[in-house]
């Protein structure tokens, strides 16, 4: 089955980290993206801009409406995601847990709609 | 066989039957629905003669055959274009390795953990459990959760949606899983158990049906999983309490407290039993289990003759053992009213009041009432006069309100 692993954090905490601890997080980040490459695990992922970057598109009557930032305001922002293969859940939350973010932030695990 | 003698066979294989469908159909709601069937089957044919021999298998062999019938009358419907994909379905359900008993013991086990995954909300698991583990029907679920039908049935169908949609998997968790998972399974029998021990809110202070539901499934558990210290643990924790059922209400449904029991209605056989389990589960190697110990609370109750001569020292070092294994506000508070008896009401006041200091018990009832029953042992009347005051408005249980008043009364006169 295919999952997909959207990584939750506080930005405005993730943009207090020290250059030395940021670049300790990436280097874990890349561990663990080289390691479900091996396992046959990975099939994508992508960091994201934070949410100053967002702006959010509806239509309504027709008409496109555009807002400045994310469609919702929360605690935790939308970071980044990983989309992976894994045999059943079990298997998709101990990936997700390996995910460095999960210490700080969440990860949210949703399996991918499969159309028959 | 009497309709009543069938029904009892569906009641203790219903559980079991669907626990093998829904490893051989690979879907609850197809297995529920061909379980149904069978029963269905099996209700006109028991009632004409005698039941088979192992009703379990026959229900589960009827209920796979029916599920092959629905496969292949699908096949004829939707064309060759998903055939493949229903063979191998077909010669799954049609496997033959199905029936023997290890292998439906481990299937009653991978329903189990699989209701009781923590990608479920505790209560979904709890009603997941009662409803395909114990068979109760969904109006049944739903009057223990005080919802309506209908909203309990959707929180299952959900539930049921997720197990397949999420890739919940139907297996029994592997080794260094299975510990942490075999805990949230007890919690959620021990929740089952507790609920109807004393209900939370609602008319009646006890669901008796709950508390046997809660045993039945320690029992079963504890046959599926023996040398478990945890699980005899509980089973017996469980079987301590119930044992004084008889004793707990008046016939108009009053509480009657600990103290004021009638000893000799206690369920002698039960605590026996209770007591049994206890000492093989603190003998088994490992450290104590958080259940043993309380269960070993519970069994120093259940021996002492009367109130007055329980062994409260014992009982206050076992609290003191439970704070140290497994802290939480809860054993914090049932420690200080052991103190209470040992080292009298003063002492146990100072460790409540800490206790609500701390904010540790924030909208748990039975605080205030702890402290309102100090409070009246050391004469304070005025102060627990408003703590009762204050444990009747927290509580959502009638039969606890009418103690409060009867105590209000009291302090009055």
């Amino acid at each position: 089955m295919q999952y997909l692993l959207l990584i939750y954090q506080n930005e405005a905490e993730y943009g207090k980290m020290d250059a030395e601890t940021g670049k300790k997080m990436t280097e874990e980040y890349g561990v663990f993206t080289q390691s479900i490459i091996q396992s046959g695990n990975f099939k994508g992922a992508d960091r994201l801009q934070p949410t100053h970057t967002a702006t959010t598109v509806r239509v309504r009557d027709g008409k496109i409406l555009t807002t400045d930032g994310p469609f919702a305001e929360t605690r935790e922002q939308l970071g980044g995601y990983y989309l992976i293969e894994a045999k059943d859940l079990n298997a998709a939350l101990s990936i997700a847990a390996r995910i460095p973010s999960a210490r700080t932030g969440s990860i949210e695990v949703r399996p991918i709609w499969v159309y028959n | 066989m009497t309709p009543v003698e069938i029904e009892r066979i569906f009641r203790d294989e219903a559980g079991r039957a669907l626990a093998t469908l829904i490893r051989l159909v690979g879907d609850f709601d197809l297995a529920e629905e061909v379980l149904q069937e069978a029963f269905a089957v099996a209700w006109e044919r028991w009632a004409n003669g005698p039941a088979p021999g192992n009703p379990r298998a026959w229900l589960v062999q009827v209920g796979r055959n029916k599920a092959i019938d629905r496969v292949r009358r699908q096949i004829a419907f939707r064309g060759k274009q998903t055939e493949l994909q229903h063979q191998m379905l077909l010669d799954s359900v049609g496997a033959d390795s199905a029936v023997d008993t290890g292998a439906l013991d481990d299937d009653m086990l991978r329903l189990i953990f699989t209701c009781c995954h923590p990608s479920f909300a505790i209560d979904v698991q709890v009603a997941l459990t009662l409803r395909t583990v114990c068979g109760l029907g969904s109006a049944e679920v739903a009057r223990a959760f005080l919802v309506s039908e209908e909203a309990m049935a959707q929180r299952l169908l959900r539930a049921k949606q997720k197990i397949r949609l999420a890739g919940i998997p139907y297996e029994v968790p592997e080794r260094e899983d299975l510990e942490p998972r075999l805990t949230g399974v007890l919690a959620v029998v021990y929740l089952v158990f507790t609920e109807g021990y004393a209900a939370t809110s609602g008319e009646e202070l006890m669901r008796t049906d709950l508390a046997q539901e809660a045993i039945r499934l320690g029992r079963l558990l504890d046959a599926l999983m023996p040398d478990r210290g945890e699980i005899k643990g509980l089973l017996a924790l469980m079987l301590l309490h119930d044992a004084r059922r008889a004793s707990r209400e008046t016939a108009g449904g009053d509480i009657v407290l600990l103290e004021n029991q009638d000893r000799s209605r206690w369920d002698r056989h039960q605590i026996a039993e209770g007591l049994a389990l206890v000492e093989t589960a603190l003998r088994l190697p490992g450290r104590p289990q958080p259940y043993a110990v309380q269960a070993a609370i519970a069994a120093l109750h259940a021996r002492a003759p009367d109130f007055a001569a329980t062994d409260w020292p014992q009982i206050a070092g076992l609290y003191e053992v439970l704070l140290r294994i497994s802290p939480s506000p809860v054993i914090e508070l049932n420690h200080a009213a052991a103190v209470s008896m040992v080292g009298g009401p003063a002492r146990a006041l100072d460790l409540v009041d800490a206790l609500q200091a701390r904010g540790g018990l924030k909208g748990y009832e039975l605080l205030p009432a702890v402290r309102a029953d100090l409070l009246r042992r050391l004469g304070r009347k005025e102060a627990a006069r408003e703590a009762y005051l204050a444990a009747q408005s927290a509580t959502r249980l009638e039969p606890l309100r009418r103690l409060y008043a009867r105590r209000l009364k009291e302090l009055e006169g």
